[in-house]
């Protein structure tokens, strides 16, 4: 049985310890990552890694949590992204005596309205239909929002300057830093928000009814109600993202409503995993990081990410934390040595694996080059390697090491398979043991 | 004078042409263990989706405890005190035995849609999960994936669901169906136990568990009730014997 917390009891403390310890590192760890990754692009990138873990959290409370699969969670993102500027150009325009560390908030009731009001309607059915409904609400706001230029901006969007609210502490937010520190508390907040909104009766409530809607009725939840109160909250977190963006660019246009922006969130959420709440938060660093790093290296990133996101979706459907969680049992077990062995056939399966990945690369990146840019010259530079794109060398040679990577990996992999069976049948025996 | 727990009037259900349920009415008084029994395809399973509000009847009206519920939909029907469990398992199979319980329990404590207390802290919401699994007897397996849990456990912990709610009126739904002996015998003792003050009403196949738990007995037939009395005399019907008994009598 669980043992019996009083409030003052040493077991509520060592409790409340073990809770609060994992969020205290992480707010030491925001604190000191600007210090460690002090450049203005390494900034600009942790700011917005910052705003896409809310994001991607906030899409996890449909996905992971409810079961929900949306393809326009963009909208209120977006929408909130919106009413923040226009809000942070009133109190401009007005001198009102509102600081900017406060205007997140206006973002999240925005999310929180239009969830609310698109959620009416579209959480009424689950599934497929509710996926339909999504697409056709994000089509719906993408459209409009090049028509009602008034608020949207029409192409160019809505710009604010962020230095010119009311100022506290003599902080003027003109700086990427200060802005990044915003970013990260405002981030900590959201995170620890839908974390705690998990373990309340309404948040079990939404797994039950991702596992079973039907069954929840006969135990009294009208699971249409607990659709509708996930989708407006999580309307809510995606305003909050969506404010912090705008604050971050100081601009907002159409394309953060769009479906571009709503596919980004479910490819970073989907990544990561969904079963796990760290999941999202992996994704979207990773995620965020890929697009900035891919795109500084290569025209065709999207082309990477795509395939990324199908090999996770084949061979890992949870995602990288669900990866990561599979190890978990042996951990428990302590069976280490286990681990250990398994740990060396993934760095033999690795190999090929790297082999057969060069070689792809190698052979999308030419292909890109001799159907788009044929006319800047037959020759790439990958890899530290200049190739020549028309001599028939540089693709025998890849060809040889995709098929021969691809040899050796499908060699490698029984190690791997064997022992991840062994681990398994190992930690049996330790559980048993017990 | 109490009102009855479930008064059926002239209810109906018809699947486009085919008719179901042709005109069932049936009185079950608060307390009683009623069994309802009848050859497949008699319309029990429909019978129970009519009361429960998974179906709405295509005419007739239904009463719970005196109050008019035709037409409401199931969580409004489980909030006016009745619960069900289901004849194919129906539980939350990724969700833990201890979850599967405690989402049970919720609704019936009090916390409804509450997303602003933390659900760990809820003692009432321990005891009763608690006090539910050591009922069905998987305080031991209150870890387990629902999913992954034996036939029988899966049985016992549709029956914890379906009570865990605190609910008057009890809809039991072949409770021991696929069973072993030994284990119908110990869901006998388990619906015994916790029907206990309650009322009752359950399809059942096993004669041994109808004529071993039932106060009264209605046996369904081509969507209509042929009979609906006491064990001794249902045994003694004519009709019945010849409709559904057959050589058991």
């Amino acid at each position: 049985m669980p043992a019996r917390r009083g409030a003052g009891s040493p077991g509520a403390a060592a409790a409340f310890a073990g809770l609060a310890a994992p969020w205290i590192a992480l707010a030491l760890l925001f604190t000191v990552l600007p210090m460690i990754f002090a450049s203005g692009s390494a900034l600009t990138m942790l700011s917005l890694m910052g705003i896409m873990i809310v994001f991607a959290l906030s899409y996890n409370m449909l996905l992971g949590e409810t079961g929900l699969l949306s393809f326009g969670h963009a909208v209120y993102y977006g929408l909130g992204g919106f009413l923040t500027v226009h809000a942070m150009n009133t109190v401009i325009h007005d001198h009102l005596p509102v600081p900017l560390p406060l205007m997140p908030l206006v973002g999240g009731f925005g999310g929180l309205l239009f969830g609310i009001i698109f959620g009416s309607v579209s959480t009424r059915r689950a599934g497929t239909a509710f996926a339909m409904i999504s697409l056709g609400l994000g089509e719906l706001v993408a459209s409009s929002s090049l028509i009602l230029r008034g608020f949207f901006g029409g192409e160019e969007g809505v710009t604010t300057n962020r230095t010119k609210l009311l100022r506290v502490f003599g902080l003027n937010f003109a700086p990427q830093i200060e802005v990044y520190y915003l970013i990260a508390a405002w981030c900590l907040l959201a995170m620890l928000a839908m974390y705690a909104l998990r373990r309340t009766p309404f948040g079990r409530m939404c797994n039950a009814v991702r596992e079973n809607a039907e069954r929840a009725q006969f135990v009294g939840y009208n699971p249409t109600m607990v659709r509708f109160m996930a989708f407006s909250l999580a309307g809510l977190f995606a305003g909050v993202a969506g404010a912090l963006a705008a604050i971050n660019f100081e601009l907002i246009n159409s394309a953060s409503v769009g479906a571009e922006q709503s596919g980004q969130v479910l490819l970073a959420a989907y990544i990561g995993g969904v079963g796990n709440f760290i999941g999202p938060v992996i994704g979207a660093v990773l995620v965020t990081w890929l697009r900035v790093m891919l795109s500084d290296l290569t025209d065709v990133w999207q082309l990477y990410f795509g395939l990324l996101f199908i090999g996770v979706v084949v061979f890992a459907p949870n995602g990288i934390a669900g990866l990561v969680m599979r190890h978990e049992p042996l951990w428990q077990a302590r069976a280490y040595g286990s681990l250990l062995r398994l740990a060396l056939a993934y760095l033999i399966a690795l190999g090929p694996a790297l082999l057969l990945l060069a070689g792809l690369i190698v052979v999308i990146e030419m292909s890109y080059h001799l159907s788009v840019k044929a006319s800047e010259g037959p020759t790439i530079s990958v890899f530290h390697l200049t190739l020549n794109t028309t001599s028939v060398w540089p693709w025998l040679g890849t060809a040889v090491l995709v098929v021969g990577g691809y040899l050796l990996f499908r060699r490698t992999w029984p190690i791997v398979d064997a022992a991840w069976n062994n681990a398994l049948v190992a930690a049996q025996g330790a559980g048993k043991a017990k | 004078m109490t009102a009855p727990a479930i008064r059926l009037n002239d209810v109906h259900k018809s699947f486009g042409a085919t008719r179901i349920i042709r005109g069932v009415s049936l009185t079950v008084p608060a307390g009683e263990r009623h069994a309802i029994i009848g050859p497949n395809g008699a319309g029990k399973s429909t019978l129970f989706n009519l009361i429960s509000g998974r179906l709405t009847p295509t005419s007739g009206t239904i009463e719970l405890n005196g109050e008019n519920v035709t037409g409401l939909a199931p969580y409004q029907i489980n909030r006016r005190g009745l619960s069900r469990s289901f004849q194919v398992t129906n539980i939350f199979p990724r969700l833990s035995v201890w979850e599967n319980v405690r989402c049970a329990v919720l609704w019936s404590l009090g916390y409804r849609y509450a997303f602003w207390r933390g659900i760990e802290g809820l003692a009432d919401v321990r005891e009763r999960t608690e006090h539910i699994l050591a009922e069905i007897d998987l305080i031991d397996r209150r870890r387990v994936q629902a999913g992954v849990l034996t036939y029988a456990e899966q049985r016992a912990l549709e029956i914890g669901i379906t009570i865990a709610g605190g609910a008057g009126i009890i809809l039991l739904d072949e409770p021991s169906a696929g069973m072993s002996v030994a284990e119908a015998a110990r869901a006998v003792t388990l619906i015994r136990r916790v029907s206990q003050g309650r009322t009752l009403i359950m399809i059942e196949h096993d004669m041994d568990v109808v004529f071993d738990l039932a106060d009264r007995i209605s046996v369904l037939v081509y969507g209509q009730i042929i009979a609906s009395d006491v064990p001794a005399s249902i045994k003694q019907d004519r009709a019945v014997q010849t409709a559904y008994l057959g050589t058991a009598a």
